[in-house]
């Protein structure tokens, strides 16, 4: 490739820590363009964070190299690199005021007294805080403070400017405003932008391109279009956006079965192929219920503003649909999704994912049976109350109905059993392939919910099986 | 039943109370003995006395040079320790730190009576070097006062603050030089203070070395075993002043910073 075009390159990147052993980061490969405003995107302990640390020089990689201009980087400490950084918490010098902080690189290249005074006016000015030269940096408002951060970097020209969840200490307000204004001064000076974030909403309002991260691993690179509408993976859907996500598979050309109905679909597979698919709330359609592919019952109904956000049941399934046009609780409704708004990408590893919800007592239950797992566990920061109430970080009470968790257990963890009543659920094999040294079962399950089982033995078509589905090997994520 | 609650004021009184009897009223005592002579009548000669007599000066400028030469050196020792032990990955930096402050639990007088047979051992005869023997015992006491001020205020330093620095062009040693130093001063500057006066005064660690050399508390002292309280009184007067004099001037230059970390532990 020609390297005038991309500004850096990551090649099979690993940190591993030396302290703990733990691999933050591993297998990164990405190629930034000149000019170009990437954001790393994911949940905190990604490791997103890390890879910048890398890419500014305060980390070392373990494997792989760091390319810039096409030379090779990697080892090079921070000071020589064309790159700057504005940190998550500003780290602005205390003992400095506002024209020492920002002037801090300039005096370093040695740089002569006039230029850098009025190099440090014209980036006050950037930033809008003329005149703040004399400021203690204490003084300045936490948006204040954020400006100066940027200035600072900014000043020196950087090639590429870094920014680590700039925009975290901010109020909502000030924060939006900031987006935008990031945007507008990024569009001016044309530098390469490299941000860090957790906030879906932010990624998807600035950046040229998204790098989705998780678990130390890239889960899609695309526009910002690209992946809201074309997730990758199951972990990008359910990340970006609300989602609705089921398991199903390939039942013809362009013919997905899921939710217990079939569909036409523009992804190809082949028949037989596990699949999930996506589809995002406001892409479920209304109808009437004769008509509708689905047919449910209306749950709940919350009024949102622009619009209604509406959960309807069908079987076990939930389905969550944003429309403008409301509906009453109990009500039946039929619902149909274009062929265009269903995402269908191959199951990784065919793992199943099901909605658990939690009882009034507070234990997490699945088709009327109780999974015994410690909820405190997995909705991070919560706790028990002393009337055994779920409660978040805030000390405030979690509503159990609109909290939502999303099991999934690997089709190797199921075991299928005769006796009906042993099992989680039960269901008909409707589907049966020989993986070669094992069989891949498709259980419909009256939950109009498909698991799919791999089990060494043979069983037959339309047997009725109880599925056994050992809590530990679950794992669960939580949605709001 | 009834709640007691108390006030704020009411809470401050026992404070108050022991701030009168063992602050207030001893300096009331000590500035009447300062300025009355020996029938009890109002007088400056004491004053006078200690700015004219050779003797007395002699030793407050001695004294400023121990001092000093002692500061120095506790600084020179303590920084880079405290600086080491601050970035050091190690899991139990507690249980280091520990390791410099332990001796101060241990006896006073042990430990100087441990260190005189040490420095007899190698030195043969303390008399030989008693300005050397004044330094090394004054430094050794007064260590931990100088590594724990500056310990803490080294490691609350955001160390974002650094790698800024780093980010923005300095080696690592113009970032310590740039950032580290400046926002450490603060612990340096408590530091200071905490053993540089009491270097003017504490002669006891002298005496337990056989020292001959003689500095303020030693002045002090023999004032005092004359039975001359009024003189002494004085002396111990215009010390406090000196210290008040350095205490404004340092906290002139912590006051810039809000965060002052130069707290003992």
């Amino acid at each position: 490739m020609d390297h005038q075009a991309n500004i850096i390159e990551l090649k099979h990147i690993k940190k591993q820590f030396s302290d703990n052993g733990f691999v933050a980061v591993s297998d990164f490969n990405l190629s930034v363009k000149r000019g170009e405003f990437v954001t790393f995107l994911g949940p905190s302990g990604c490791g997103k964070t890390t890879t910048l640390r890398m890419i500014a020089g305060f980390e070392i990689p373990t494997e792989g190299e760091i390319l810039l201009n096409g030379k090779d980087i990697t080892k090079l400490p921070p000071h020589k690199r064309p790159i700057n950084t504005v940190f998550q918490r500003y780290a602005l010098f205390p003992h400095m005021n506002v024209y020492e902080n920002i002037a801090f690189g300039l005096k370093q290249k040695k740089m002569d007294k006039d230029i850098i005074t009025k190099k440090v006016k014209k980036v006050l000015e950037l930033v809008d805080l003329e005149g703040f030269e004399r400021r203690g940096v204490n003084t300045l408002s936490g948006g204040q403070q954020q400006r100066v951060a940027i200035a600072r970097a900014l000043v020196n020209e950087p090639e590429i400017l870094l920014l680590d969840e700039p925009l975290g200490a901010l109020d909502l307000k000030m924060r939006k405003e900031m987006q935008l204004e990031l945007k507008a001064m990024h569009d001016e000076l044309g530098i390469t932008f490299i941000y860090v974030t957790h906030d879906q909403e932010e990624a998807l309002t600035m950046s040229d391109k998204i790098v989705v991260m998780s678990e130390g691993r890239i889960q899609q690179v695309g526009t910002p279009e690209d992946i809201y509408n074309e997730p990758a993976t199951v972990f990008v859907a359910d990340f970006i956006g609300d989602s609705n996500i089921f398991n199903g598979i390939m039942t013809g050309e362009r013919k997905a079965r899921f939710c217990g109905a079939e569909f036409d679909c523009v992804d190809e597979f082949d028949e037989g192929t596990h699949i999930t698919a996506v589809v995002r709330p406001e892409d479920v359609l209304f109808t009437e219920p004769s008509l509708g592919r689905i047919r449910g019952v209306v749950t709940s109904v919350i009024f949102k503003g622009i619009h209604y956000e509406i959960t309807v049941e069908s079987g076990k399934n939930e389905i969550v649909v944003q429309t403008v046009h409301a509906a009453k609780v109990g009500d039946r409704v039929g619902m149909n999704v274009d062929p265009d708004n269903i995402h269908l990408m191959v199951a990784e590893d065919n793992t199943n994912f099901f909605p658990a919800t939690i009882n009034p007592d507070y234990k997490l239950e699945y088709n009327d049976k109780i999974l015994d797992v410690d909820l405190t566990k997995i909705i991070r920061g919560s706790s028990l109350s002393e009337e055994g109430r779920l409660m978040d970080s805030n000390g405030d009470e979690i509503d159990r109905r609109r909290t939502k968790i999303l099991a999934s257990i690997s089709p190797q963890n199921i075991t299928m059993t005769d006796d009906i009543r042993e099992g989680m659920v039960d269901g008909y094999i409707s589907n049966l392939i020989y993986k070669g040294d094992h069989y891949s079962y498709v259980i419909h399950t009256d939950l109009e919910q498909d698991f799919v089982v791999d089990d060494e033995y043979l069983w037959n078509m339309d047997d009725h099986v109880g599925l056994i589905m050992p809590v530990d090997k679950m794992s669960f994520s939580v949605k709001r | 039943m009834r709640r007691y609650s108390f006030s704020r004021k009411q809470l401050a009184i026992p404070y108050a109370v022991y701030l009168l009897c063992f602050v207030v009223a001893p300096l009331f005592v000590l500035m009447f003995y300062a300025f009355t002579n020996a029938s009890g009548q109002f007088t400056f000669k004491n004053l006078t006395m200690f700015f004219t007599d050779p003797n007395t000066l002699g030793t407050l400028f001695y004294s400023l040079g121990i001092a000093f030469v002692t500061t120095l050196c506790c600084l020179l020792l303590a920084y880079p320790t405290a600086y080491i032990l601050a970035h050091s990955q190690l899991k139990n930096k507690s249980v280091m730190l520990m390791v410099f402050i332990m001796p101060m639990w241990i006896n006073f007088s042990l430990r100087i009576t441990a260190l005189k047979e040490i420095l007899s051992l190698l030195e043969g005869n303390l008399a030989y070097h008693p300005f050397l023997n004044a330094i090394i015992g004054m430094t050794y006491d007064f260590l931990p006062f100088m590594i724990l001020p500056i310990y803490n205020t080294i490691v609350k330093l955001d160390p974002s603050l650094a790698e800024a620095s780093r980010d923005l062009g300095a080696n690592e040693f113009q970032s310590f030089l740039k950032i580290t130093l400046p926002l450490s001063l603060p612990g340096i500057i408590s530091g200071v203070a905490m053993v540089f006066l009491p270097a003017m005064t504490n002669y006891v660690v002298l005496d337990m070395l056989y020292n001959s050399t003689y500095i303020m508390g030693s002045l002090i002292g023999s004032y005092f075993a004359a039975y001359n309280w009024h003189g002494g009184s004085m002396i111990a007067l215009i010390l406090l002043a000196i210290i008040c004099i350095f205490t404004i001037f340092t906290n002139g230059f912590g006051s810039q910073d809000e965060n002052r970390g130069g707290v003992l532990l």
